[in-house]
């Protein structure tokens, strides 16, 4: 299919970019990778008129660290973070989960931003931000606003960002040397959006484990923290009754939505046998058998 | 002196591997698919379609759409209709009592799947002809919808084709022996009921018609992505009323088609009536969200089997049930239940038992009509089968190997008649059994997967045995059956001016090689170099009249024809060359393109001279003689309604028992195709098949909600095997060279697929062995299905 006919503008800069913004409102839309964007038009499933393609923003690409935390430039390619020493130093979590999405050639152009701002449900990126407690900085004409990630995402495809603001950056603490980071997901084949996924940071020591996030994504409308599996699993050792209670416990954190590749039992059951496998894992890290990551 | 046989020859090209002929331009970007060619001042059309599995449709308002940007016409159903000669009616005489409603190739006054054609626009741009369909608006009444195979053919439900009286299409029963008697008396008697989801090609290369009429000389020339360009032009020209031999249909590179490509499609009918009406090319390319709805689909069906068997494993016994959802029309001209029709004929097949009971119901549905698919039947059939072998085995405590050792018909015991009815002879199931045995190391895979298991970690391993019907004759179902679809295949091949060969088919390439292969065949025969050769395929105009390629017929009805047809003209050749040497024919031969003394290599004349002095210089010969440098000659079965092949599969799999999701670690397939030409080409006709029969075992499925929607109709939702996923394949052969030709070679386009979807059950349901009751029955063996199977859902 053929996209319907829209108008097309590259961004000068961010100023301008917000220009547009408001001058089309609903009608425009902010093209970063189009990996997304693309394919939706060429479906007709939007309509925008007005594309605003903001490729041509240098301020908008590139990784840093600023003390503690690591700074992603809202249009840093998928590619990018994938191959950056400081995420891999300082975001293991992320380098853990960057494989998984999707493909080489989608990758070379998507970017964390449009993954983050689109709020696929099922995607690795915005479950491991929130695993990992960021920032998000949004920028409109008025100035710029952080948002916590804990209050960006409000569900399907919807976020905290308003129609008229750009993501610009990402802010994510530093992965903390005492703790570890696990990220595990299932998918039909390799590279597909994840029917049912965890990624977990937190501290083991010996066998007690504090202060675990776990973030649950592609079962839920948006990532979720197992805030009762969290509960019923921090303060305890790893051990089979653990598991037991952490899973019990899960049943109330999550409402799987059902679709075509498998039903809410069964993504239940998978949620709850990826948090098995991932505290496993974690434990194995922690102890130092596992390597860093 | 005399003859020997080409593929006999030393060094002969028949039997060796050499690159595709097509391959170096394909790869370096330069195929040339229909998509490529754009000829002056070329239209594009594009399709409003319906949104609505069945509904009848009140009216049309058209006006806004003609009047938008770039608009050349905007045609109905009902418009397009009365350009045509009538309707078409999807039956076959053979098929007994087979009941279809007459179709025309866009919706007339009712939609009768989600998808179905209703307005064609034909514009400047694709885009053009995109937004003003979305112009155009449509009144439909809502009409009760038929998804739902079990249901459809109760008294109660509604009826799609009132005309037909219900819902059922055909029905058949087939059989021989004592059934009943043989179950009565059987130590073990087991049923299952399987289902099959329905899915579809997925050709990488769209459905595709560049169509022009010229009305100076009152010629169609269609460009098309297609199997059967012969069968295409006759049905195009019956259709449209344009004489058939003032059509050309022309197949350039064809980007995959596994028989999607043998069929009619409405829309393409469609774009190439209005080029007739508009005197101008119009192309029509259906787009991937179209092709989910309007390619044919296939193997939609539920099937419950019954078998006996001994305690010591014989199999004494089987009985199956099929029920086939088929589409809202039975697809034209092929019809839409042949699939049921192989099912009832091969299912058991490679087995001795002599008890046998087959019976088929097959149901129109608001769907998308189905139809024949690589390996069209036989997934479901082996899979059935192989499935209550292994479950035999199990009960009686044989191992797989050996259960099959025991029922497989014996190699020195053919021609034979298996308990459907069919004839077979030349086949090889104890030599291929074997010959797997060993190349899966069986004995030592058994040992490790039971090393796994101790571990927690849950392998499997499958077998499964088939038969595969390739190279239908004209006797079985085409041609006899009614329909203009040739089951013979020509071959023409000339000797030009230079010494150069031209070999004309009537078969096609789609990139599995044909045109390379029949080089082969024909350098070989008249003995000269594949480099003095080049085949001509996919044009009506250049080739004769031939079926083309489907049911894995190209190599084997096309090979012999190629074969017969380069013979003739090496003896023409040599006859020419006696006369100008003065020596007997029968003391000459043809080596690396020389005509040299039998025995020799030293040339005495080359094909050269012959072309030049055959074309040009004819007064070198006697007045009486007139040499004819091009010869033509077809080929058809005669004895068998098919050439039977056969062969086994093995597959290694890991089971997440946790996650129910599959690792296939390895696969095996040992297949006797007859002859092998190319061995290379062979052995990927075989991957290639296998990874499409996996396919469908595990990933692809067209879902339908209740309302007769299809709910999964993209590339991010219709999932289909990919690289990463897919293992190694090892191939073996074993050659029993089929006796109905002389070249011997059997088909091999569809063995991967036949038996893949088996073996693929068999080796999930060893892994779990043990842990569950439970068995897969249920393809595609989603982890959602494995975890129900092991009652972890
Ligand atoms: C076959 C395939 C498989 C895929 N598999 C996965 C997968 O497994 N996991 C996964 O996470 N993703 C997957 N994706 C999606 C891919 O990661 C996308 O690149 C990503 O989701 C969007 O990034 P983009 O830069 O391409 O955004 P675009 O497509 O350009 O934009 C997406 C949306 O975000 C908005 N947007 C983009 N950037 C900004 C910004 N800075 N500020 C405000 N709004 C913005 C756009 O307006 C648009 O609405 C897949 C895509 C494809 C085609």
């Amino acid at each position: 299919m053929k996209a319907p006919k829209f108008s097309y503008t590259r961004a000068t800069s961010v100023e301008h970019a917000l220009e547009l913004l408001d001058t089309h409102g609903d009608g425009g839309r902010i093209l970063a990778g189009g990996q997304s964007l693309m394919p939706t038009l060429n479906m007709r499933l939007s309509q925008p008129d007005m594309l605003i393609d903001i490729n041509g923003l240098d301020d908008l690409k590139g990784i840093s660290l600023d003390g503690d935390t690591v700074c992603i430039g809202a249009l840093t390619r998928h590619v990018e973070v994938m191959n950056s020493d400081i995420v891999a130093e300082h975001l293991p979590l992320i380098a853990e989960a960057m494989p998984y999405v999707a493909h080489v050639a989608i990758r070379n152009r998507g970017t964390i931003g449009g993954s983050v701002a689109l709020a696929d449900p099922a995607a690795e990126m915005p479950a491991c931000i929130l695993a990992l407690g960021a920032t998000l900085v949004v920028q409109g004409s008025a100035g710029k606003r952080e948002i916590p990630v804990e209050e960006f995402f409000h569900g399907l495809f919807e976020t905290a960002r308003a129609d008229n603001e750009l993501l610009v950056e990402i802010r994510i603490p530093s992965q903390k040397g005492d703790k570890v980071s696990v990220f595990l997901e299932l998918a039909r084949r390799h590279g597909d959006f994840a029917i049912a996924g965890i990624a977990a940071y937190g501290s083991v020591s010996g066998d007690t484990v504090t202060d675990m996030r776990l973030v649950y994504f592609a079962s839920e409308d948006k990532p979720t923290i197992g805030a009762n599996a969290s509960a019923a699993l921090n303060g305890k050792n790893w051990s089979d009754e653990t598991k037991e209670a952490v899973n019990t416990a899960l049943e109330s954190d999550l409402e799987p939505m059902a679709n075509l590749h498998g039903s809410a039992a069964m993504k239940m059951h998978l949620q709850k046998v990826l948090t098995g496998r991932a505290m496993d894992t974690a434990v194995v890290r922690a102890s130092g058998a596992g390597g860093a990551a | 002196m005399g003859f020997i046989h080409p593929y006999e020859r030393p060094n002969s090209y028949i039997g060796r591997t050499l690159p595709r002929s097509r391959a170096m331009r394909a790869v370096a970007g330069r195929g040339r698919y229909t998509d490529d060619i754009t000829l002056p001042r070329t239209l594009h059309a594009a399709f409003v379609r319906s949104p609505y599995a069945h509904a009848k449709i009140l009216n049309i308002e058209t006006a806004a759409a003609k009047a938008a940007d770039g608009v050349k016409l905007v045609m109905t159903g009902a418009e397009l209709a009365e350009m045509c000669t009538g309707p078409w009616v999807g039956t076959l005489t053979v098929f007994d009592k087979m009941k279809a409603e007459p179709q025309y190739p866009m919706a007339v006054d009712r939609a009768c799947w989600h998808g179905e054609a209703v307005v064609m626009v034909v514009a400047e741009t694709r885009a053009q002809a995109e937004d003003a369909g979305e112009l155009v608006t449509i009144d439909y009444e809502e009409l009760p919808v038929v998804i739902r195979k079990e249901k459809a053919i109760l008294p109660d439900s509604p009826v799609i084709h009132p005309n037909l009286g219900d819902n059922i299409a055909w029905e058949k029963t087939l059989g021989t022996g004592d059934v009943d008697k043989a179950f009565a008396e059987a130590d073990h008697v087991l049923e299952e009921t399987f289902e099959f989801g329905r899915h579809t090609a997925v050709s990488l290369e769209p459905r595709i018609v560049l169509a022009d009429y010229d009305p100076g000389t009152e010629h169609l020339t269609i460009h098309t992505s297609s199997q059967c360009p012969h069968m295409i032009e006759t049905v195009f020209a019956r259709t449209l009323g344009v004489p058939e031999h003032k059509v050309r249909i022309i197949a350039p590179d064809v980007g995959g088609s596994f028989g999607l490509k043998i069929h009619t499609f409405g829309d393409e009918v469609a774009a190439t009536a209005a080029a007739i009406k508009l005197a101008r090319p119009v192309k029509f390319v259906a787009d991937r969200l179209e092709s989910f709805v309007s390619d044919i689909h296939a193997r939609e069906n539920r099937v419950h089997a019954k078998i006996g068997v001994m305690n010591d494993g014989t199999l004494v016994a089987a009985e199956i049930d099929d029920l086939s959802g088929v589409g809202a029309y039975s697809q034209f001209p092929r019809t839409s239940v042949f699939e049921a029709n192989q099912i009832l004929h091969i299912t058991f097949g490679p087995y001795k038992h002599k008890n046998y009971r087959a019976k088929a119901t097959v149901a129109y549905l608001n769907a998308v009509p189905t139809s024949q698919y690589r390996a069209v039947g036989h997934p479901i059939g082996i899979t059935v089968a192989e499935h209550m072998m292994d479950w035999a085995a199990d009960v009686t405590g044989l191992d797989p190997f050996d259960i099959r050792r025991k029922n497989v018909m014996e190699d020195d015991s053919y021609p034979q008649i298996i308990g459907s009815g069919l004839p077979m002879k030349d086949l090889s199931h104890q030599a291929c059994l074997e010959k797997l045995f060993g190349l899966m190391n069986y004995e030592e895979l058994r040992a490790e997967q039971a090393e796994f298991r101790k571990k927690g970690i849950y392998r499997g391993i499958g077998l499964a045995s088939f038969i595969k019907g390739t190279a239908p004759s004209p006797v079985g179902f085409y041609g006899a059956g009614g329909a203009r679809i040739a089951a013979q295949d020509a071959t023409t091949v000339k000797l030009e001016p230079a010494g150069g060969v031209i070999v004309a088919l009537g078969v096609t390439d789609q990139g599995q090689g044909v045109d390379t292969v029949m080089e082969q065949i024909a350098a070989a025969a008249i003995g000269c170099s594949m480099d003095m050769v080049r085949a001509i395929s996919g044009d009506t105009d250049a080739t004769p009249y031939g079926g083309g390629t489907y049911a894995s017929r190209a190599t084997a009805i096309g090979g012999e024809a190629t074969y017969q047809a380069a013979l003739d003209l090496r003896r023409e050749i040599l006859h020419m060359a006696g006369i100008l040497l003065q020596t007997d024919a029968e003391e000459l031969d043809i080596v690396d393109g020389n005509v040299v003394d039998f025995g020799s290599t030293e040339a005495r004349i080359p094909l050269s001279e012959i072309g030049r002095i055959g074309h040009f210089q004819l007064g070198e010969l006697p007045n009486d003689y007139q040499p004819i440098l091009s010869h033509t000659r077809r080929y058809r079965l005669q004895d068998s309604p098919y050439i039977y092949t056969n062969g086994i599969h093995g597959a290694y799999v890991e089971v997440d028992v946790d996650t129910g999701w599959i690792k296939h670690l390895k696969h095996w397939v040992v297949e006797d195709c007859g002859r092998i030409i190319n061995p290379q080409l062979a052995d990927e006709q075989i991957r290639g098949g296998c990874v499409q029969g996996l396919g469908g075992a595990l990933y692809e499925h067209c879902i339908y909600d209740d309302a007769g929607q299809l709910q999964n109709g993209t590339m991010a939702d219709y999932v289909t095997p990919m690289a990463y996923e897919m293992p190694d394949i090892e191939v073996g052969h074993v050659e029993t060279p089929t006796s109905e030709s002389e070249l011997g070679a059997k088909g091999a386009g569809e063995s991967g697929t036949g038996a893949a979807p088996g073996v693929m059950m068999n080796a999930v349901n060893d892994a779990i062995k043990g842990l569950t009751s439970g068995r897969v029955t249920e393809q595609p063996i989603a982890p959602e299905v494995v975890l129900k199977a092991l009652g972890k859902i």
